[in-house]
Order: structure tokens, then C-alpha cells, then sequence
């Protein structure tokens, strides 16, 4: 514990915060970062710990490269945003949740991207895709394995 | 330069004139995540680059939303002397068409929606190159609406303080700092009728005055912008084209109960209006307009976003507190409300993005205004989102008392493909399903509760006959399972309970007892739930028991699907006199129980097929059939 007193808690927001910060900057949660960021916040382990565990944006497992966010919210479901999902699954051999063996992609399911005009949609990284089909999910995946030829990495094309 | 006094402000807004009207065409695209998830980021690289090749002098403007998401990608170019069209379905080829028309002096038609009218613009030369196209306020998709939140919405950049003031913007935070008393400041807002924006509708006015008058002197403003209902995007399209408008209400709030700090809590999922936010704050600081001394006067208002982590119950009031403190973002039993003891125990007035960005329109035109739009009880518009099997997807703003029908059939121009549009999903998980024989309800609170659902914050998703409705309450029963915090056992256990007899049912394993057992627990987690997610939980299951019974039944007695939806009791078949035997769902079929040769029709393995539906959503020739 630092040796300068504390203020009774964090500041508002201050927990969360830092939790975005560690995910962000090494895409997972790190016990020794947890264990650090409890030290500077001066809040018990135990209780940084639950917040990060009851939050679904924070994970305790490295993430691919990629996060692929499928949208399930009501507007997508209704036009077949559960089939995209299984094509996703089937395309990429994997189960929502997992990420695939070469470190690409993680697939996740989301309750809404706020697209709803758009459905279904899936979120790729930083990248929004709308209107789609199943059969155009394979052709979108491409552009995001590196070495394929004729194919743009996502870092070139920016947002 | 700082803002002190009204004749700076009359500068900003002057500049902002100038930006909003050049000597030169001015293009914007609409930007917000809607508009690039349709491909508007591509659509402005393209603009920019053919200027740039064409060393064409223009305004490249990244707006937020237009309104009419279904016609994204949209570009509105304003020509000086020309008049203002505004564009619809947009592609990068396009892009450089228009481009080159503009260049030679053209304001061309191919891909025109609509023209915008403005004033002092009716000129010989405007009406000669606008003839032909119609106002945007004659589509049926406009016709009917009102703008006030949306005020600015796709019409500024949303990154641009002198464009909002050129919009008159901040001339109610002079107003209420320079001559009305806090006291006053929340009359008005009583006087207008407005009602909490996030779905609860309670009445504004009343929550600032108890607020007010909470015993301590910290006191705090929040933003809840934890947008979670599924199936809703208002908040995120305020926050990513209007975050001024937010802030401007929120400076408001804060001078009017005492408050110098405030909060804007935004859901994880938005990164882009957490951008837009920020990056507002961050010019009203520079501007004077947050901070210390604001225009001049003693009142000092800062405003911090903190992001949330993707945890639904965060759009809770309580729950949304008790994640700003640090903890487990779980609710606790109201009262007290967190107007008398809410953040680290302080009051805290906590208000909805819409009901935010109200305020300042209020303040500027006057309670009486506010109040005359929509119906008693009813004061004022509301944003939705209208999404799901419906021509025209989009955000819509209309005066309460507007009804479901105009909203559905008008606004939103019917059914997809000249289906029958058979209910609307209201308030999201917390609501529940109307059917199309109570469309000529008026939206209004009381109305939609009494027809068991809610207004809620703004989600309208429209289901026709190939949505199911028994599919649908399970697909919300399984959202609010999930996002159950787990706290009290009505909420966690219920809705497991609940989700599993709607699984019965839609496997066809289900008996008429589980309907009668169905029924009783929703009662149950609707009387014992501690906060409104568990509370609400059951509207989902409830409206569809009451409206759609006989889709229940079928399923429960006849072992049948009569939209065709749920797997375990349809089959799929090829019709051979359509196909073409084109080979699309044979490549696409996920576990590969298509079979046929080329230019022949196909035929299903029965004994594969997972009756997915992914080749009758895809078949070119809709030679896929159902059997229910």
C-alpha cells in the first residue's frame, strides 16, 4: 500500500478506466497487471478483481488479433444474425468465445452495436459491416488473413 | 478563444455561419456507425480523393446521421446559388461521378433523394436545377416528423462548436447563467411536460426540483448513455452527431441544482460517440464553455466520460452508480433515489441522453413551445429507432401521440417485400410485443404500457409473419438470463426457468401444463424482482401469451411453427420447377446436405439438414420451400 494517505475510494470511473487501460494496451488482463492496479488504486485485490470479473468486456485470456463481434441484438436475430454466427463458427472452426489456433480471430457474440438499420452486422476489430449475408461472410474474412494475395492487412485501409 | 461574454458568442456563431454556408460547395457525409457500417468511410476517401484530382475547392464534411439509415450511405452537397441535394446509396464510383458534375458546375440528379430546402435559396437558377426532384420534408419518411433532439443531427459536423452555435447553440446556457435563477431554470423545465427520455417517464422538472432541494452541498450530474436495449440506437447517434447538444443540457442541469461535476456513462460497444464526446468536452473547455468562470460568471461545470464494460444492467440508474464508484455494477432497492442520495451518497440528478439534449431547446424557445407539441400528459418528441422487417429502417423523431400506425405503415412505409407486418417490439427486453390490430394506439406512455409493453428508450423493431413470436420471447428471455447480475433469486432463477419451458416449446417437447407454469413464474419474477430489469423481464413472454396465443398453442399442441422459424418442427425442400440449380446454397449449406449438378435442380439430405434456413435466405429464385 502506498505510504501517502489515501482518499477513502478511487475517483469516479477510476476502476473501470484502468481496466480499459490494461485490456487495451495488452488485450487481456494480466495478473500482475491486476495485482498492480489494485496497489495504485488502494483497493483490496479481491475487490478489482470481481469488478473485472463482472464485466463481459474484460477477459483473463489473451485475445486473437481480430475480435469478431457478431451482432445478436433484436434488429439483427430477427433478420438472421444467428446464422450468420454459425457460418462464422463453421468458416473459421471455432465456438463464440474461443479464438482460432493461429491467433487471428476471437468470435464473440454482442447484444447490440447500435446498428440496427444495418442488420445483421458484424464488428471486425475497429471495422463495421451492415447488410450482410452468409455467403459474404467468407470473402470478408480474406482481406484479414495477412499473405493473401491481392488482399489489404485492415491496418492500410484505415477508418 | 475563450467565451466571457454574449458578443463572443455572436463571434463563434458567426464563424459558424460561415462554415455551414461557404462561398463554395459544401459536401458532407453522414458518418455515424450506421452510416460506415454501409461503407460511408470509402464513400469520403472517394470524394476527397476525386477533389483532390480535380483540385476542386470544396467543404469534405464527416456528419453524423442523416436520419433515413436505409438510403445510406447519404451525402447532402450544398451549392452556393444551386440549392442543397441530398444523396442517397452512395458508392465510391458515384462518389467520383458527382464529384466531376460538380466540378463542371452541376448539381446532378443521378442518385438524388431529395432536395433540402433553405432559406433565402429559392433563386430562378435553384428551381431550374432542382426541378424534377422532390423536398425532403414531402418523403413520407419525413413528413410526419418533428426535430428537436435530433435538431442538429446530420446537419453539422459534429466536431464543430461554431457550427452548433451557428445553430444556436449555447444561447440557452447564456440565457440561464446570465438571466434566469436556478429556481427558474427548473420551472421551465417542469412547465414543459418533459418526461424522462430513457423510458421511464418520469416527469423531468419534478426530478431537478427534488434534487435541488436534497440536503449537502456535492452534488452531481449524470449522463446515462449506457444504451443497451438491443434492437435501439438513439443515445450513440445523439452522442456521435450532437455531443454539444448533450453537454450544453448537462452545463444546464449542473447550474440549475448546484452541481459542478458531471458524468457521461457510455456504453462499451460505442467507441465512436465516446470519441465525439471527448473531443466535444475537450473544445467547450477550450472555449470556456466547461470549467471554471463559465461565460464569464462564477460557475464552474466539468464533465468526464467513463466508458462502461459491457454489463446491461449498468443502463440502471442505481446499478449505473454503483460502476461509477468502482464496484460490481449492481442495483440496490430504490428509495432513496439517487436524486437524494446517489453517487458516493450524494444527490445526483441522472437523465437520459434524449431528455439531455432536450433541455437546451427548452430553455431557448420556452416551456410553453415544448409543451404544445404532442398531447397532454404526452409534451414533446421522442426518438426511434425503427428497425427489423420494415421498408424503411431509421431514426425517426416524432411528437408523442403520433400512432403506431402512422409510425409503421407512414414513416416506415410497411412490411419488407410486401410482407404482413404482424406486431412491433416496444422497449426492449423490458417491453413487449404489440400486434398489428392495435396500431391505431398513439405512441404515448400510457398507451403502450396499457397494451402491455413499453415506450421504453426508443427500440421499435417490426416483425412480420416469418418472425415467430414464441422464438421471440425466448431470444429475450435468453438476453435478460445473461445479463441477469445474479443479485436476487427472482431475476437470476426466473428467467432461467422461463428460458427453458420456451426451449420446450420450440423443440415441440413442450405439454400445456408448462404454458400454465410459464405464466406463473413471469407473474413472479414481475411481483419479486428487485430492480426494473427483473421486474420487466417477463413483458416479453407475457404480450406474447396475450397476443399471440395461437402461435403457443401450434407449437405446444400441434407440434408446428406457423412462421416457419423454429427448427426442430419445419422441414426444408427444394422446389425442382424453380431451381436453377445454380449452386449457391449447395456451396453455402453449413454442413453440406445439398446435393445436385450443375444447371439441374438440387435436392436436401433430410437426414443432414439442420433446418438453418441459411440456403431458403439466400436462393436466388426463392426455390427453397418451408413445410411447417
Amino acid at each position: 500500500m502506498p505510504l501517502i494517505a489515501q482518499p477513502d475510494h478511487p475517483p469516479a470511473g477510476a476502476v473501470l478506466a484502468r481496466l480499459h487501460q490494461i485490456h487495451s494496451a495488452k488485450g487481456y488482463l494480466p495478473e500482475a497487471d491486476i495485482r498492480a492496479a489494485a496497489d495504485d488504486l488502494a483497493i483490496p485485490l479481491s475487490r478489482l478483481y470481481s469488478a473485472a470479473a463482472f464485466y463481459s468486456a474484460f477477459s483473463f485470456q489473451p485475445k486473437g488479433r481480430y475480435t469478431i463481434q457478431v451482432c445478436l441484438g433484436t434488429a439483427c436475430y430477427i433478420r438472421g444474425g444467428d446464422r450468420l454466427l454459425e457460418k462464422i463458427e463453421t468458416l473459421l472452426g471455432v465456438k463464440a468465445g474461443e479464438t482460432t489456433p493461429d491467433g487471428m480471430f476471437t468470435v464473440e457474440t454482442v447484444h447490440c452495436l447500435g446498428s440496427c438499420s444495418m442488420s445483421p452486422v458484424i464488428r471486425v476489430g475497429e471495422e463495421t459491416y451492415g447488410r450482410l449475408k452468409v455467403n459474404l461472410v467468407g470473402r470478408l474474412f480474406k482481406k484479414y488473413r495477412p499473405g493473401e494475395p491481392g488482399q489489404k492487412g485492415v491496418e492500410e485501409q484505415g477508418t | 478563444m475563450k467565451i466571457k461574454t454574449p458578443s463572443d458568442l455572436e463571434k463563434l456563431r458567426d464563424q459558424g455561419q460561415c462554415m455551414l454556408s461557404p462561398q463554395k460547395p459544401r459536401v458532407s457525409v453522414g458518418m455515424a456507425t450506421c452510416g460506415l457500417a454501409a461503407g460511408a468511410g470509402a464513400v469520403f476517401d472517394a470524394l476527397r480523393q476525386a477533389a483532390d484530382n480535380l483540385r476542386l475547392d470544396l467543404t469534405l464534411v464527416s456528419a453524423g446521421c442523416i436520419g433515413c439509415c436505409q438510403e445510406e450511405p447519404l451525402v447532402d452537397v450544398r451549392m452556393p446559388g444551386f440549392g442543397r441535394v441530398l444523396y442517397a446509396r452512395m458508392t465510391p464510383e458515384g462518389a467520383d461521378r458527382l464529384i466531376r458534375s460538380l466540378a463542371s458546375g452541376e448539381l446532378p440528379h443521378e442518385n438524388a433523394l431529395a432536395y433540402i430546402p433553405e432559406e433565402g435559396s429559392d433563386t430562378p437558377k435553384s428551381a431550374e436545377v432542382l426541378s424534377g426532384l422532390v423536398p425532403i420534408n414531402a418523403l413520407p419518411f419525413y413528413a410526419k416528423q418533428h426535430k428537436v433532439i435530433l435538431r442538429n443531427s446530420g446537419l453539422i459536423d459534429p466536431q464543430s462548436i461554431e457550427e452548433y452555435a451557428a445553430r444556436g447553440g449555447y444561447k440557452s446556457l447564456l440565457l440561464a447563467l446570465l438571466q434566469l435563477s436556478p429556481h427558474e431554470i427548473i420551472d421551465e423545465i417542469t412547465r414543459s411536460g418533459l418526461r424522462g427520455r430513457g423510458g421511464g417517464g418520469f416527469p423531468t422538472g419534478k426530478k431537478w426540483e427534488v434534487c435541488s432541494r436534497a440536503a449537502g452541498t456535492a452534488r452531481f450530474i449524470i449522463c446515462n448513455a449506457d444504451e443497451g436495449d438491443p434492437g435501439a440506437y438513439m443515445d450513440r447517434t445523439v452522442l456521435e452527431s450532437d455531443p454539444y447538444a448533450v453537454i450544453e443540457g448537462m452545463t444546464i442541469g449542473g447550474y440549475a441544482i448546484g452541481a459542478s461535476q458531471g458524468y457521461v456513462y457510455v456504453r462499451n460497444e460505442y467507441p465512436l460517440a465516446i470519441d465525439r464526446i471527448n473531443h466535444a468536452i475537450e473544445r467547450s473547455t477550450e472555449c470556456g464553455l466547461l470549467g471554471e468562470d463559465i461565460l464569464g460568471t462564477d460557475f464552474t461545470f466539468s464533465i468526464q466520460v467513463i466508458r462502461g464494460a459491457g454489463a446491461f444492467v449498468c443502463g440502471e440508474e442505481t446499478a449505473l452508480i454503483a460502476s461509477l464508484e468502482g464496484g460490481l455494477g449492481e442495483p440496490r432497492p430504490r428509495p432513496p433515489y439517487p436524486a437524494v442520495s446517489g453517487l458516493w451518497g450524494k444527490p445526483t440528478l441522472i437523465n437520459n441522453v434524449k431528455t439531455w439534449a432536450s433541455v437546451a431547446a427548452i430553455i431557448r424557445k420556452g416551456p410553453e413551445w415544448y409543451a404544445g407539441i404532442g398531447t397532454k400528459g404526452n409534451a414533446g418528441t421522442a426518438v426511434f429507432s425503427l428497425v427489423g422487417k420494415v421498408a424503411n429502417t431509421g431514426l425517426v423523431e416524432i411528437p408523442l401521440g403520433l400512432t403506431l400506425e402512422e409510425m409503421i405503415q407512414g414513416i416506415g412505409g410497411g412490411g419488407l417485400a410486401g410482407k404482413r407486418v404482424k406486431a412491433v417490439q416496444t422497449g426492449g427486453p423490458s417491453g413487449g410485443c404489440i400486434p398489428a390490430d392495435l396500431f391505431h394506439l398513439p405512441i404515448d406512455y400510457a398507451s403502450l404500457t396499457q397494451a402491455g409493453s413499453i415506450m421504453g428508450s426508443g427500440g421499435m423493431v417490426v416483425m412480420d409473419e416469418d418472425t415467430c413470436m414464441v422464438d421471440v420471447a425466448r431470444y429475450f428471455l435468453r438476453f435478460t438470463m445473461e445479463e441477469s447480475c445474479g443479485k436476487c433469486t427472482p431475476c437470476r432463477e426466473g428467467a432461467r426457468y422461463m428460458y427453458a419451458i420456451l426451449t420446450r416449446i420450440i423443440e415441440g417437447e413442450a405439454t400445456p401444463e408448462d404454458l400454465v407454469l410459464l405464466e406463473e413464474i413471469a407473474m413472479w419474477v414481475k411481483e419479486a424482482s428487485l430492480c426494473g430489469l427483473g421486474q420487466t423481464a417477463p413483458n416479453p413472454v407475457l404480450s406474447t401469451l396475450r397476443y399471440f396465443r395461437d402461435e403457443y398453442d401450434a407449437h405446444v399442441r400441434e407440434k408446428r411453427c406457423p412462421a416457419g422459424v423454429c427448427r426442430a418442427l419445419i422441414k426444408l425442400t427444394i422446389n425442382a420447377e424453380r431451381c436453377t440449380g445454380c449452386g449457391l446454397c449447395l456451396r453455402e449449406c453449413p454442413v453440406g446436405a445439398i446435393r445436385g449438378k450443375k444447371k439441374a435442380p438440387h435436392i436436401i439430405d433430410p437426414d443432414l439438414c439442420t433446418h438453418c434456413r441459411t440456403c431458403y435466405d439466400i436462393c436466388p429464385e426463392k426455390a427453397v420451400e418451408i413445410v411447417r
